[in-house]
């Protein structure tokens, strides 16, 4: 790995410099996922009192449960729908950012700030807009006759976070497909240009393919953000309901650890989504690797 | 390049026009729900213009809370959260820039380890490891205080790498200049690297802090009494009393209370932000 | 002030890739030593050897009387200027010139005292409050010098340092260095690709090959007498024309021709045969010369390149700017202006050094 072609000569200067930040790497980090490794083997009797080595059994339970199902199927739909909407969205307005140079700037402004607005208050947001009483979208659907609830219909609970989701992530893709788009050559649009392709026709043969090192960048981030960094907007809002169909995995794992104290199945939970960032972290890292030469 | 497409112009500013309104709706019915008196919503529909008690609403919310939710003064929650969000950015910031310098500027035993280990942080984010770091931190006595809310989450992989490309992308000639102009290592760092690393630094202080103030699912596990609550865990009290008495006139002017300081953050810096943004992830 | 030794010194790096092997090169107090060679050649990584800022893997280094193999840069009394001259950017000029002597602890009034006299004679005085990024490249360049030159050390080093510059400001630079150099006497060492630099700088030439020495000599020595067909065709532009050709007794044959040597062959078969383009000429009709095919010409203003084949091989010469060219032309040489070379090798085969070798002035004129 590289360091600078002459380096400082010290014995232990340089442990001292890595020694906080591995310290609670240790202590926060690789202890706690191997306590939880290990749980993830064990069974607790009912009292708390003795644990008994049970292999797979956790898991294999796990995989048997129809709610765990549940929750990988709605992690899917979830994480599906946040990704597509979002970067669909995003993607329209960078392009659009990047034709109108002036006014961009002002416009960027004010599409990049919903990234600060935490995720649980993202969530309360559109809880409020979509409020079956008293929000403006249910007020607005009666128009066109659909009764929105989304305390009752599972599928209005999940377009609901779905949404606040996407809304709070826009922010964030949007600025990477401005990068993206601005280091788009522009003598190739130009040569398009000069070959007879419309603006529209340019940006699917010409740009979209250039993008698509992002594109593919930012689908794993936006699964990743789906699955991991949704909790508050979960939490906030419909509590993994209504009949377990917004319970996505990282807000079942607190629940049935937290709430439940499950803490065999819990722990088998957590290792499988460990394993989920640990490929989701390689893949993304074997793209910057093909980037940046790490 | 000439291009005279009025309509498609027209089109462009279409889109970015109703997108930053869908944007900004939720953010400005928010605002308007939080001027408004609490009888102003039983009457149906929400309204679109603001109300006459936002001077009401958010003195009360900052200065006595909600009690019967269980969320204590606002005031004393955005405080705390300021503390912990920029305890957290400084705390990464400040670890990680010294782990880069010490895999940039240095060669030992175990290198390659040690950057391993710190990028393995990344593939262990809280949530998956909720209920074993709970342990950790409670053997420890660090529930219900500022240690427990930071120390914790310190540990930055992200800030690491960050660094550790800035570092790289520094001219070699740097440090061979400063060595033979006789500065140590240390010296080195604090006379030339780290005031090189300022914009780095600010970048990063920002999505960090943006990071910390957001923190929602840990300080909700560390914190039981109110002393130490945060703003957004105080909206999602405020807001989880039973649905039906719901105040949306004080949920939604906490929401723009939790939301108003890191949004201010990205609005004023928003070329550091986008550079912090950007660079962290490249 | 510091003369410096350098005794069988090589580098290898871990992984076993040598860059310099065995070099021995003993430089006077207040010499000025020019390293030049192409890319790759290890001059840069003797230079950085010398300066502390890589190991030395084998031999031994020595400035004054000390070695200072294991001695920190800051601790070998040298200066340093580097090719992207590697200013603080965050410092003013003022701050850059200074940093190494506060981490000396100079005094307050010694630093201020050196600083003015550095900017004096670099005529920088009037930026000494600006960023580096203010400055242009000429500006930053003198800046590197100052911050070297405060120091008053025993040695300086220069890495490339004219080679960011545009054409024009890296040959005033150039007499600049020379100047500051002859006046404060230092000892000096400069690493160059740069032939023409190289020649204009040095009191003495290193050339380097593939990490080890080709030649050490006075730049006239070196043009004139050239130790290698490697020196031969790095040193002098346009480049030493070098041709295979065969002595027989005291006849040189290139290809089909065949020209007297009036006993200045050294030896006899095949041979490498070197002349500098500008010690060929139009030959008259009766005397002997090389059939040279004009293949295209290169106008300098002063004089006139052409270049073409002498049989199959590939040859300039340098003729007046009027003189007269035709497709199939006859070039003499003088015999005196030859230089052989060992085929094999392409080491310089013992014989006469010719003759303007022994009339050059010890040093070049600027």
């Amino acid at each position: 790995m590289q360091t600078k072609r002459t380096v400082f000569q010290s014995r232990v200067l340089p442990y001292f410099l890595l020694a906080p930040q591995l310290i609670i790497t240790l202590i926060f980090f690789v202890w706690p996922a191997a306590q939880a490794i290990r749980q993830s083997f064990l069974r607790q009797d009912p009292f708390g009192l003795k644990e008994t080595f049970v292999w797979f059994a956790n898991y294999t339970r796990l995989l048997d449960d129809p709610d765990y199902l549940n929750a990988l199927g709605a992690t899917f739909v979830f994480s599906v729908g946040v990704t597509v909407l979002s970067m669909s969205l995003s993607l329209m307005f960078a392009v659009c950012v990047n034709r109108v140079l002036r006014s961009g700037r002002f416009y960027t402004t004010l599409l990049v700030w919903p990234y600060a607005v935490a995720p649980a208050a993202a969530g309360l947001l559109w809880w409020f807009m979509f409020n079956p009483s008293i929000g403006i979208i249910p007020y607005l659907l009666t128009f066109v006759g659909y009764e929105w609830n989304h305390r009752l219909h599972t599928g209005d609970a999940m377009v609901l976070i779905i949404i606040a989701a996407a809304w709070k992530q826009i922010s964030y893709n949007f600025l990477f497909f401005v990068a993206g788009l601005q280091s788009v050559p522009q003598s190739l649009t130009e040569a398009a240009a000069i070959d007879g392709a419309g603006p529209f026709k340019r940006f699917w043969t010409v740009v979209f393919p250039l993008l698509s090192p992002t594109t593919f960048f930012l689908a794993v981030i936006n699964i990743t953000y789906a699955m991991f960094d949704t909790f508050g907007i979960v939490d906030a809002t419909t509590s993994g309901g209504p009949s377990q169909s917004t319970n996505i995995l990282v807000y079942k794992v607190y629940a049935d650890g937290f709430i439940g104290l499950n803490l065999g199945p819990s722990a088998a939970q957590s290792v499988i989504l460990m394993l989920i960032v640990v490929v989701l972290t390689v893949v993304q890292f074997r793209w910057i690797e093909r980037k940046v030469q790490y | 390049m000439v291009e005279n497409r009025p309509f498609i112009t027209f089109l462009t500013h279409l889109i970015l026009i109703i997108g930053v309104l869908t944007v900004v709706f939720p953010v400005y019915l928010a605002f308007i729900a939080s001027t408004h008196g609490p009888t102003d919503f039983m009457s149906g529909i929400v309204p679109l213009t603001p109300g006459d008690h936002m001077a009401a609403n958010y003195g009360y919310l900052l200065n006595s809370g909600e009690s019967t939710a269980g969320a204590p003064p606002f005031l004393m929650m955005l405080v705390n959260s300021l503390i912990m969000a920029i305890l957290i950015a400084v705390g990464k910031i400040s670890i990680s820039i010294i782990s880069a310098f010490a895999i940039v500027y240095f060669r030992f035993p175990l290198r390659v380890l040690a950057f391993w280990v710190i990028f393995m942080t990344l593939m262990l984010p809280v949530e998956v490891r909720i209920l074993p770091t709970y342990k950790v931190v409670a053997d420890l006595g660090m529930l219900n205080s500022y240690s427990g809310l930071v120390i914790p989450v310190i540990a930055s992989a992200t800030a690491t790498f960050l660094f550790r490309q800035f570092f790289l992308t520094v001219p070699e000639e740097m440090m061979e200049a400063a060595r033979v102009d006789g500065a140590g290592p240390l010296k080195f760092f604090r006379d030339i690297l780290l005031p090189l690393s300022r914009t780095n630094i600010a970048a990063l202080f920002i999505i960090m802090f943006i990071y910390g103030w957001n923190q929602y699912l840990w300080p909700m596990l560390i914190t039981t009494e109110p002393h130490y609550y945060t703003v957004v865990m105080g909206i999602k009290r405020l807001a989880s009393v039973l649905d039906g008495d719901t105040q949306w006139n004080l949920v939604m002017a906490g929401v723009i209370l939790a939301g108003l300081p890191p949004v201010l953050v990205i609005i004023f810096m928003q070329r550091l932000f986008v550079k912090g943004l950007v660079e962290t992830e490249k | 002030m510091a003369s410096i030794d350098v005794e069988s010194v090589g580098k290898v790096y871990t992984g076993g890739v040598r860059a310099v092997s065995d070099i021995k090169l003993n430089i006077a107090d207040g010499e000025f030593i020019v390293l030049v060679g192409p890319s790759g050649c290890g001059k840069s990584t003797l230079l950085r050897m010398i300066a502390g800022l890589e190991t030395i893997s084998e031999g031994e280094v020595k400035i004054g009387s000390r070695t200072v193999n294991n001695m920190e840069p800051a601790d070998r009394d040298i200066a340093m200027v580097f090719q992207n001259y590697a200013l603080y950017p965050h410092m003013t000029v003022r701050q850059n010139l200074e940093y190494g002597l506060k981490n000396r602890k100079t005094p307050k009034a010694e630093i201020d005292t050196r600083v003015a006299e550095a900017a004096r004679m670099l005529e920088i005085g009037q930026y000494l409050e600006r960023k580096p990024r203010a400055l242009s490249g000429g500006q930053r360049q003198r800046v590197a010098m100052g911050r070297a030159i405060v120091r008053k050390p025993a040695v300086f080093l220069f890495d490339e340092p004219l080679s960011n510059l545009d054409a024009k400001l890296r040959v005033s630079m150039r007499g600049e260095i020379k100047r500051l150099q002859r006046r404060l006497g230092t000892t000096s060492i400069y690493v160059t690709h740069d032939q023409l630099e190289a020649m204009t700088l040095a009191d003495r030439l290193v050339v380097l090959n593939g990490g080890k020495v080709e030649q050490i000599g006075a730049p006239l020595e070196v043009y004139h007498a050239p130790a290698s067909t490697f020196v031969a065709s790095f040193i002098g532009s346009p480049a030493m024309n070098l041709v295979k050709g065969e002595l027989h007794g005291d006849k040189l044959a290139i290809g089909p021709s065949m020209i007297g040597l009036n006993g200045f062959a050294p030896t006899s078969g095949a041979v490498t045969v070197g002349f500098r383009a500008e010690d060929m000429r139009i030959a008259r009709a009766d005397e002997e010369a090389l059939p040279f095919r004009l293949e295209y010409t290169e106008e300098l203003g002063s004089q006139r390149l052409i270049h073409g084949m002498i049989g199959d091989q590939l040859a300039t010469a340098a003729v007046a700017p009027d003189a007269e060219l035709s497709p199939e032309m006859r070039l003499a040489i003088d015999p005196k202006r030859l230089h052989f070379f060992a085929a094999d090798t392409g080491k310089r085969l013992p014989g006469q050094v010719p003759a303007q070798a022994k009339l050059a002035p010890a040093e070049p004129v600027i």
